[in-house]
C-alpha cells in the first residue's frame, strides 16, 4: 500500500471527487494560484482551471455564504478556510444558513457542502491561531463533523463528506499535514459515523480524535511498558457519534480517559462522558476522566504553551488515576 | 494592473408587455398582497399566526414589479419580510397562509413560519431571518448559474439597514470581481426597525455604495410598479447578457410597524409622516394611472377586489382547517438521508 502524507491524501480525495462530479468545486483563500496555504490544493488549479478552483478575497463570511448559496442552487462546493480560527467570521453562514436550510424549508432545500481546513494548535501561534472548535459545531443539529487522524482516514472521510449531501464540517489537523501513513490505492471511502479502534487493549479506553490520537497511541506505548494495555478508540466522526463502539470498549476495559485538544468547559469530551455514564454505568470501575487544554487562551511562550496543551504525561497521569495507581 | 471596468450608460430599455390585461394583472397582484397582509394582521391579533410577523403593506410595487421581469428559472431570495415576494413569485395564498398558521400543507411544512417561506419548484429559496445574511446566499446562486453556463439571474431583496453590514459588502464585492448575474434589490423603506437611515449610515443614498464595487446601479421609485419592472428588466438584461450584477436602490415605505409587535409610529417616526407617505400608496397611484389610460373602470376594479378577497378568504379558511404537522415530522429533515 502506498505511504503518503495526510496533505497528499486530502489532495487525492479532492482531485478524485472533482474528476467524478463536475458540480464539485473548491473555493477559498489562496487555494489556486498560491496552491493552498498548506498546499492541500497543489496542482488542482492546473487540472481543473480557475472556474473550479476559485481564489477568494479575505472574506470568510462572504465566500462561505456564496458556497451555501451555490449548494442551494445544486452545486457541491468545498469551501476551504485557511484555518478554522478564521471561520468564526463565517459561523453565521455555517449555523444559520447551512445547518438550518433543509429543516426550515420543510425538506425542500438540501445543502451539500463541505467546509474544511486545519484546526487546533500548531506551535507558538498564540491565542487567535491555536483553537480547536469541534465543540462549537458538534452542538448544532443539521451539521456533520469529521476530524480525521490519519492519511487514510483523511482521504476516505473527505470523499464521503463531499458525497454526503449535507453540510459537513471537516476539521483537519494543522500539525498532521506532514504525517505519513498507508493509504489504499484507488477508489475507497470511509463511512461517516463509524469509529475505529486504533489500538486494542484491555485495561483502559482512551478516546481521542485528530491530533490527539497520536498522543494517545504514544501514551499507550508508555503504559504498555508498565504492563497497562490501553485501547485507543478514534471516533473519526464527532457528529453523528458512534456511541456503540465507544461503549463496547468501555464495557471491556471498565475505565475511560477522554483526550481532547479543546477547552474543558462544555467541551466535546463532556458529551462523551455523558454517553458513557448513561450507557455503561454498571461497567465503570472509576470516574471517566478528561484530558483537555488548560482553561486559558493559548499563550505564545513555548513553556507556557506546552503547559496548556494535552500531552503524553498528562494522559498517562489520568490513566494512572482511573487505575487507582497513584 | 488592470483598470476597473467602465460602466456603460445606454438608453434605458423598458420591459415588454404594456397591454391592458398585463397592466390589470399587475394591479391585481398588488391588491392580492395588500389584502393578504391586512388579513394576516387580523389573524395575528387573533393568535392564529405566531412568532414574528413582518407585513409588507406599502411596498407591494417592489415585489410585483420585480417578479414581472423574471423568468421561472431565475432564483429569488428575500429577507424575513417576504410574504409579498412569495405571493408575487407565484406561491398560492393557501400555501403561504397555511405556513403562517404553522400548518402541515404550508409551503415549508409548518416548520419555517413567516420568516422562512420556501418553494423550491419556483426557485423561491427563502425567507431568511438574519439581516444581510442571505445576500451572500443569493450571490452563490448567481455563481451557480454562471458556473453551469446558464443565463439565469439571481435576485435578492433586503432592507436599507442591511447595507451597513459586512455580508452586503463582501457579497457585492465578489459579485463585481467575478461578474456574477445577481440583482441586489435594496428596499429602502427608511427605517431599520426603529432606526432611521440617517442615524445608521454615513451615506444617505444607498445607490452610492455601488461605486465601491464599480457596479451598475439605479435609484427606483418603489411606489411605481412599472418603474420597478423596467429597472428590473434592465438589470436582467445586464445579468443575462453581460453577467453583470446590479444594485437597485428602491425608495419605498412601510405603512405598518416593523413587525406586528411594533407600533406603526411613535418615537422614531411621526403619524404625520406615515400619513403623508400613504399618499404615495402604490396601488392607488397605479389604479389612477390605469383609469387615466382607459384600462380600468369602477366595475373592473370592483371585480378585482372581489376576486382577491375571495382568494384570501379561501386561504384563511384553508389554513384554519388544515391539519397540524404530524409530531413525527419534528425530527425529519434535520439532515438528508445519504
Amino acid at each position: 500500500m502506498p505511504i503518503i502524507t495526510y496533505r497528499d491524501a486530502l489532495n487525492q480525495a479532492l482531485r478524485e471527487e472533482m474528476r467524478r462530479d463536475p458540480s464539485v468545486f473548491l473555493m477559498g483563500e489562496e487555494v489556486g494560484v498560491y496552491q493552498g496555504a498548506y498546499k492541500v490544493s497543489r496542482g488542482l488549479l492546473e487540472e481543473f482551471g480557475p472556474g473550479r478552483v476559485i481564489d477568494t478575497p479575505i472574506t470568510e463570511l462572504g465566500f462561505a455564504g456564496i458556497g451555501v448559496g451555490a449548494a442551494m442552487a445544486g452545486l457541491h462546493p468545498v469551501i476551504e478556510f485557511m484555518t478554522w480560527n478564521f471561520a468564526l467570521l463565517a459561523i453565521d453562514q455555517i449555523i444559520n444558513s447551512a445547518a438550518k436550510m433543509l429543516y426550515m424549508s420543510g425538506g425542500q432545500v438540501p445543502i451539500p457542502i463541505v467546509f474544511r481546513g486545519p484546526g487546533g494548535s500548531a506551535l507558538q501561534l498564540a491565542a487567535q491561531h491555536s483553537q480547536a472548535f469541534e465543540s462549537f459545531y458538534v452542538h448544532i443539529p443539521g451539521l456533520k463533523v469529521l476530524a480525521p487522524a490519519t492519511p487514510a482516514d483523511a482521504k476516505g472521510l473527505l470523499k464521503s463528506a463531499i458525497r454526503d449531501g449535507n453540510p459537513v464540517v471537516f476539521i483537519e489537523g494543522e500539525m498532521l499535514y506532514n504525517t505519513k501513513g498507508e493509504v489504499p490505492d484507488g477508489e475507497y471511502a470511509i463511512p461517516i459515523g463509524v469509529a475505529e479502534v486504533k489500538r486494542e487493549g484491555t485495561d483502559v479506553t482512551l478516546v481521542a480524535h485528530s491530533k490527539m490520537v497520536g498522543l494517545a497511541l504514544k501514551a499507550a506505548e508508555e503504559l504498555a511498558k508498565d504492563g497497562v494495555q490501553a485501547e485507543v478508540v478514534d471516533p473519526r466522526t464527532l457528529r453523528p457519534f458512534d456511541t456503540p463502539t465507544i461503549v463496547a470498549s468501555v464495557k471491556k476495559t471498565n475505565r475511560c480517559v477522554i483526550v481532547e485538544e479543546g477547552w474543558p468547559v462544555a467541551g466535546f469530551g463532556a458529551q462523551i462522558a455523558d454517553d458513557i455514564q448513561r450507557e455503561a454505568f454498571d461497567w465503570l470501575d472509576a470516574p471517566v476522566l478528561r484530558v483537555t487544554a488548560a482553561d486559558v487562551p493559548l499563550p505564545y511562550n513555548k513553556y507556557l504553551e506546552k503547559a496548556a496543551k494535552p500531552d503524553v504525561p498528562k494522559i498517562v497521569a489520568a490513566v494512572n488515576r482511573v487505575l487507582y495507581r497513584t | 494592473m488592470p483598470q476597473s471596468g467602465t460602466r456603460t450608460v445606454a438608453i434605458p430599455p423598458t420591459a415588454p408587455g404594456t397591454d391592458a390585461a398585463t397592466m390589470r394583472k399587475l394591479l391585481r397582484d398588488m391588491q392580492l398582497l395588500r389584502r393578504f397582509e391586512e388579513r394576516c394582521g387580523e389573524a395575528y391579533a387573533l393568535g392564529k399566526i405566531g412568532g414574528f410577523c413582518h407585513l409588507y403593506i406599502g411596498q407591494e410595487a417592489v415585489a410585483v414589479g420585480t417578479m414581472a421581469a423574471l423568468r421561472p428559472d431565475d432564483y429569488v431570495m428575500a429577507s424575513y419580510r417576504e410574504h409579498g415576494q412569495a405571493l408575487a413569485r407565484g406561491m398560492t395564498a393557501r400555501a403561504v397562509m397555511a405556513e403562517l398558521f404553522g400548518k402541515a400543507p404550508g409551503c415549508s411544512g409548518g416548520k419555517g413560519g413567516s420568516m422562512h417561506l420556501f418553494d423550491a419548484s419556483l426557485n423561491f429559496l427563502g425567507g431568511h431571518g438574519i439581516v444581510g445574511g442571505h445576500i451572500p446566499l443569493a450571490t452563490g446562486a448567481a455563481f451557480a448559474a454562471k458556473y453551469r453556463g446558464s443565463d439565469q439571474v439571481s435576485v435578492v431583496f433586503f432592507g436599507e439597514a442591511a447595507v451597513n453590514n459586512g455580508a452586503f459588502h463582501e457579497a457585492l464585492n465578489m459579485a463585481a470581481v467575478w461578474k456574477l448575474p445577481c440583482i441586489y434589490i435594496c428596499e429602502n423603506n427608511r427605517y431599520g426597525m426603529g432606526t432611521a437611515m440617517e442615524r445608521a449610515s454615513a451615506l444617505y443614498d444607498v445607490v452610492q455604495r455601488a461605486c465601491s464595487y464599480d457596479m451598475p446601479a439605479e435609484v427606483v421609485d418603489g411606489m411605481d410598479v412599472l418603474a420597478m419592472r423596467d429597472a428590473m428588466w434592465r438589470a436582467t438584461l445586464r445579468g443575462r447578457e453581460r453577467k453583470s450584477p446590479t444594485l437597485l436602490e428602491v425608495r419605498t415605505y412601510r405603512f405598518m410597524g416593523h413587525s406586528m409587535s411594533d407600533p406603526i409610529h411613535g418615537h422614531y417616526r411621526t403619524k404625520d409622516e406615515v400619513e403623508q407617505q400613504k399618499s404615495r400608496d402604490p396601488i392607488v397611484i397605479f389604479g389612477a394611472k390605469l383609469r387615466e389610460q382607459g384600462m380600468l373602470d369602477d366595475e373592473t376594479w370592483q371585480a378585482i377586489e372581489a376576486e382577491v378577497n375571495d382568494e384570501v378568504e379561501d386561504a384563511i379558511k384553508f389554513a384554519d382547517e388544515a391539519p397540524e404537522p404530524d409530531l413525527a415530522t419534528l425530527t425529519a429533515d434535520v439532515t438528508k438521508e445519504s
